[in-house]
């Protein structure tokens, strides 16, 4: 049998080791949720709330923009609110209205929207490509940390030091690297180089999350595989792995953020084209001719973000039996 | 019965048995000089303070910890050998049962990592959720059952295997009383049923004087065995035979009186006023 190591855990974490509250009798009946008719509406009521978020935004930005003061508002010699001109602060329908307008006056030229569209789907793909490589990474580390303390000890402080590099001058120099790099018919390619700066900054809140996940088995569930004489691998597989999705979830898709972040500042760091990030920088440069225009790729951006969430969100849904609980809800 | 087996055939057996732990105030000695034998089939509780190592005493038959001193063997094994010959099932006060699991994935989940064939597997999970009375809730999670369902689904996975050892460590200490007794006529029909051995760490009289064919008392700091008390109960009646009157007859309340009085030292005055004819 193999030393099953216990780790201490933080103060935070989920235990899932509470004592059992004592229940009076034996329920014979399945546990009626009460929630179950209310639960369309509780949805309805969040997308409700998120509309009203995006609304007083929208208010804010344009209230502002009405009462302020058209230089904005300086204090001493710093400006501590913007310019509400048109070319500082575009009205919202402006923005909304040039994002269906020809991107430039080319006869043939596609809509803002389509050109936003087609750049932020290039950037998806990069960033995507990305995550997964700091998924694999990122729990391979967690798993190399949490079957040697030693390399607990030894690894993590790099882990937690890599963030500390900062990433604009990094690309360039990763973009260098990739430049020499040719194996055979392998040739390292410009999209790659931003691949792996977005994987960078993904695996981190991943390996992080995965290793305290493979850490939480109470001790109880680790003393029972061991009465079972059940081995390293088969205590990963059927109790380590399964108890470290709740904490993989949201450590995944922190990832999935980064990963777009990573991809963005990369693109525009190594002077990529094709991405979001490109067109983010050749739109702010015509923005003195075309103020909302530089909008475009703001939206795409933001839009980016929340499709990479929102997929990473599905993967919860999907593994929604491994978020249970022992306790009784 | 048992006793006829026993002669053939121990469960435990233990010897001499230390064991010290290393703590940052110094050593302290959990369990010293234990000797002790468990014959096969018989139903052995083990009662005491907190503090008199009896809990200590199971993990070390159950070789999740080593002995500083003595041998303990089962069934003529190493501790270690037992374990992974899974020669015993054991069974915690927390039901500790995997909550991504279902019912029957989690009483499914020793003969899964042993390598029982799928039909195998499925056909044994129908018949020990049978055994302890869960048929219908086979598709269930751990989270959807009560306290006593959930032990109940423990014990089903401590037997899994048909061991010939059940180690029970406090199995029902969270359980309401009502929910408790429930759960003690139940352990007391299975073990008649799957005719295994059982050590019973428990903190309660009447569970010990109820289940047990003999109750070990243990006293603490250092952890001893005190006293063995042989229950009368046990060597007349079958195990089966054990049924809900026995909590009610006068018996069952003298084998109370003799083991409590073991656990205060034989000292009567400690147990409060009270007649002293039965000593």
């Amino acid at each position: 049998m193999t030393d099953t190591r216990r780790s201490s855990r933080p103060p935070g974490a989920v235990s899932r080791s509470r004592e059992a509250a004592p229940e009076v009798s034996i329920r014979r009946s399945a546990p009626t949720r009460p929630a179950n008719n209310s639960a369309p509406r509780r949805e309805l009521a969040r997308w409700g709330w998120g509309l009203a978020g995006i609304l007083v935004v929208a208010l804010l930005w344009e209230g502002y923009k009405a009462i302020g003061p058209a230089d904005g508002v300086v204090l001493g010699e710093t400006r501590v609110l913007p310019r509400t001109t048109d070319l500082a602060m575009p009205h919202i329908w402006e923005m909304l209205a040039r994002l269906g307008e020809p991107v430039t006056r080319a006869d043939d030229a596609l809509p803002l929207w389509a050109v936003v569209a087609l750049a932020a789907l290039t950037t998806l793909g990069i960033a995507a490509a990305g995550w997964l490589v700091g998924v694999v990474v990122g729990i391979g580390f967690a798993l190399i940390m949490q079957r040697w303390r030693l390399a607990e000890w030894g690894l993590l402080p790099w882990i937690v030091i890599s963030q500390t590099v900062p990433l604009i001058a990094f690309a360039p120099v990763v973009k260098s690297w990739g430049s020499r790099v040719e194996i055979g018919a392998f040739e390292w390619q410009d999209w790659m180089s931003v691949a792996l700066i977005a994987s960078y900054l993904a695996f981190f809140p991943i390996a992080i999350g995965a290793l305290k996940g493979l850490q939480s088995p109470d001790r109880i569930h680790e003393e029972l595989m061991q009465t079972y004489a059940a081995g390293y691998w088969q205590t990963l597989v059927k109790l380590r792995m399964p108890a470290a999705v709740p904490y993989l979830l949201p450590a995944l898709r922190l990832g999935a953020a980064n990963a777009v972040i990573g991809a963005v500042v990369a693109e525009v760091s190594t002077g990529l084209q094709g991405g979001i990030g490109r067109i983010l920088i050749q739109f702010a440069g015509q923005a003195s001719g075309d103020p909302a225009k530089a909008w475009g790729p703001i939206f795409g951006s933001i839009v980016l973000g929340l499709v990479a969430a929102g997929s990473v969100a599905l993967l919860g849904v999907m593994l929604k039996n491994y978020r249970r609980t022992e306790e009784s809800a | 019965m048992t006793q006829e087996q026993g002669v053939q055939m121990t469960a435990v057996e233990i010897n001499g048995v230390d064991k010290v732990f290393e703590t940052r105030t110094g050593q302290v000695q959990a369990l010293d000089s234990i000797d002790l034998t468990v014959a096969a089939g018989e139903f052995v509780s083990l009662i005491g303070p907190s503090g008199c190592g009896k809990s200590t005493l199971m993990r070390l038959v159950a070789d999740l910890d080593e002995p500083t001193g003595g041998t303990i063997s089962v069934f003529g094994k190493t501790p270690r050998t037992a374990r992974l010959d899974q020669e015993y099932g054991i069974a915690f006060q927390q039901a500790g049962l995997l909550p991504w699991r279902t019912v029957a994935g989690n009483v499914a989940l020793p003969l899964e990592l042993h390598g029982v064939a799928s039909a195998a597997r499925s056909a044994r999970v129908t018949e020990l959720l049978d055994m302890v009375g869960l048929s219908d809730f086979a598709d269930r999670y751990p989270d959807q059952l009560s306290g006593g369902m959930q032990q109940r689904v423990a014990i089903a996975r401590a037997l899994a295997e048909q061991p010939r050892l059940l180690l029970m460590d406090e199995p029902f200490g969270a359980l309401d009383e009502m929910t408790r007794e429930k759960m003690q006529t139940e352990l007391v029909r299975i073990s008649a049923e799957t005719g295994a051995a059982v050590v019973f760490v428990t903190h309660s009289i009447p569970e010990a004087v109820f289940l047990s064919d003999r109750v070990v008392v243990m006293s603490p700091r250092p952890g001893r065995i005190q006293q063995i008390v042989p229950m009368r109960l046990g060597v007349d009646a079958q195990r089966a035979a054990r049924t809900e009157e026995l909590r009610e007859e006068r018996g069952f309340f003298e084998m109370v009186t003799a083991v409590r009085e073991a656990l205060h030292g034989g000292s009567p005055i400690a147990t409060g006023a009270r007649g002293v004819e039965n000593r």
